[in-house]
């Protein structure tokens, strides 16, 4: 699968009360969420983005709360990939399992900047910044990984195994 | 045989394994698998929409309304009442109505749900508190929680270990909240990341299994994955005294287990920390944030407010008052925890002192309710987050310490030592 997008380029530790606080949490609606989708970090950033988009952090993105609201927030507000240096645990397992995408990459998300032009090959792991004209390869993702974003999301995952009926 | 720490065995026994090595993908079976009413209400929708009819235990699905409840607004009233319907139609044992409800880390190990060997996920980021009773316990997001509720499984990569080892006798008003304050200001809020923390040492041996709660609840701030206490007397007797429906495993860390790293304290050394805006590990002795001024102590949250912190605050601010420029909330974790303070008269000692005593709830701890900030100002908050915005306001400001430097700061009306509020007692 390959994305198109431009960036929108974080700092390090963003954390779960910055992508959606709690004070928009008395709802689970994946859409209501999406409307205040980082907007304690950036209050723009919903209005400026455009759907496809790339969000790029640095270390630790995601941290603090399990919120499965924050990866929605983010999926549903039309972000298509995020990329960081390195993700908080449970917001990564969040991603693998509603199927948002995701990728570590290091030098690529020290290197971006907000306006870059980004073509990524999600299944090779290979992220071109055609802006900065470079090419980089993210962490791959061990296999057992890669099967459940295969099965779009860990319940079809578990479906597909007999793991439930 | 591979020796295994205790992390290790825990998970190998719930994947019917031998042995595991971390970085091993394995399926595991939970004991426990919790939610509330933030993260339960898209659990159970995913339930629904992958064709669940029952839940694989019912007596292992736990739901507690605690994080918006009593019902702050209307929207919160519909999610509680997502769980409340649920738990009604699954016949959930373990489902706590408001006046049976505790701030969750706090109800479950005081009702004897979760026991020592446990493999326990939670849909909360807290959930790791269950290490304190030698038990696995992580957080996950509500997908898994609802895979959970299906199979009765979860997946896990196997973290590797850091081992602490703290030694040396503690200062006087410095408790384990004190000692992973410090920790997560050594290592950093990704420290620990994908990591187990296992706390070890002479302090630890000695340290009260309310501390212990309060250091494996955080084990998260340092992006752990889990924090783990070995089992001992102390374990064995708190658990004893809750008259647990079903028996329980002792795990042990081999001695020599492999560990990817090792870090020591002297705890003899520390001071009482603060962690300063907007970090768990922004800490400072709190000598270096007496001039900070405040408008509102909470002493709340599954972190840091058992019947151990309960007493301490107590201590600090017995026969004084609340200044009046601030407003002291303290919030007793459990039904439980709240009587056995009325029998002490610490409810009496907050109440002589001006502070408000509120039923148990989440509240103000991820700025839900009970105590929200205003644009610019602080709060000094026995909780776990210090995050911008985490208690109101995008620009107030959360400073995280112990009960008893809470409550001497409600006293002066500015961050304090509790040894000034005492002076010369």
């Amino acid at each position: 699968m390959n994305i198109k997008g431009d960036a929108w380029k974080y700092g390090d530790d963003i954390n779960t009360d910055l992508i959606i606080p709690a004070r928009r949490m008395s709802t689970s609606e994946p859409e209501e969420l999406a409307k205040y989708c980082l907007e304690d970090e950036d209050p723009d950033f919903v209005k400026k983005m455009k759907t496809g988009d790339i969000l790029v952090g640095l270390k630790n993105f995601g941290c603090g709360s399990s919120r499965e609201h924050a990866p929605l927030a983010i999926k549903h507000a039309g972000v298509s990939l995020v990329i960081a240096k390195t993700f908080a645990r449970i917001f990564f397992r969040n991603c693998i399992n509603i199927g948002l995408p995701i990728l570590e990459a290091k030098e690529c998300a020290e290197e971006a900047k907000t306006g870059d032009r980004f073509e990524v090959d999600l299944d090779q792991g290979v992220i071109k910044n055609i802006t900065q004209g470079k090419t980089y390869q993210s962490t791959p993702f061990p296999g057992f990984m890669q099967e459940i974003v295969r099965a779009g999301g860990l319940i079809n995952y578990l479906k597909a195994s007999g793991k439930i009926s | 045989m591979t020796k295994m720490t205790v992390t290790e065995k825990i998970l190998a026994a719930h994947a019917g394994k031998e042995e595991v090595r971390p970085g091993d993908y394995i399926m595991a079976r939970v004991d426990i698998a919790l939610g509330n009413d933030i993260t339960a209400p898209i659990a159970i929708r995913e339930f629904y929409q992958a064709g669940g009819k029952k839940v694989f235990d019912s007596t292992k699905v736990v739901l507690v309304p605690d994080h918006f409840a009593p019902n702050k607004d209307i929207q919160s009233a519909e999610q509680c009442k997502i769980l409340r319907d649920f738990a009604r139609e699954q016949k959930l044992k373990h489902y706590f109505e408001i006046g049976r409800m505790g701030v969750e880390h706090a109800l479950l190990p005081e009702k004897g749900i979760v026991l020592p060997g446990d493999l326990v996920i939670g849909a909360d980021s807290h959930t790791c508190t269950y290490g304190a009773l030698g038990a696995f316990a992580t957080g996950v997001g509500s997908t898994d929680l609802a895979a959970a509720m299906l199979s009765g499984e979860a997946w896990f990569k196997v973290p590797e270990t850091i081992k602490f080892i703290y030694y040396g006798v503690l200062p006087p008003y410095v408790s384990g909240k004190d000692l992973i304050l410090y920790t997560i200001g050594d290592i950093g809020v990704d420290g620990a990341l994908y990591r187990a923390m296992e706390f070890s040492g002479e302090t630890i041996d000695k340290l009260s299994i309310d501390s212990r709660f309060t250091m494996a609840n955080m084990a998260i701030e340092a992006g752990a994955k889990n924090g783990i206490f070995a089992v001992d007397s102390c374990t064995v007797n708190y658990v004893t005294e809750r008259n647990a429906t079903r028996g329980y495993t002792i795990y042990k860390s081999d001695e020599d287990a492999e560990y990817c790293e090792v870090k020591e304290y002297d705890v003899s050394k520390i001071e009482p920390q603060v962690a300063f805006p907007h970090l768990p590990s922004n800490t400072r002795p709190v000598s270096e944030a007496s001039h900070i001024k405040i408008d509102q102590v909470i002493i709340g949250s599954c972190t840091n407010v058992r019947i151990q912190d309960l007493r301490e605050a107590a201590r600090v601010i017995k026969g004084k008052s609340v200044s009046r420029h601030v407003r002291m909330i303290v919030i007793p974790a459990t039904q439980d925890i709240y009587r056995q303070a009325m029998k002490e008269g610490l409810i009496d000692i907050f109440l002589d002192a001006k502070a408000a005593v509120s039923t148990p709830t989440c509240g103000p701890c991820l700025g839900g309710h009970m105590g929200i900030l205003a644009k610019g100002e602080r709060a000094v908050s026995t909780t776990n987050r210090n995050f911008v915005g985490r208690m109101g306001h995008p620009e107030s400001e959360v400073y995280l310490t112990n009960p008893a430097v809470a409550a001497a700061s409600a006293v002066l009306g500015k961050i304090t030592h509790p040894d000034e509020v005492l002076r010369g007692e």
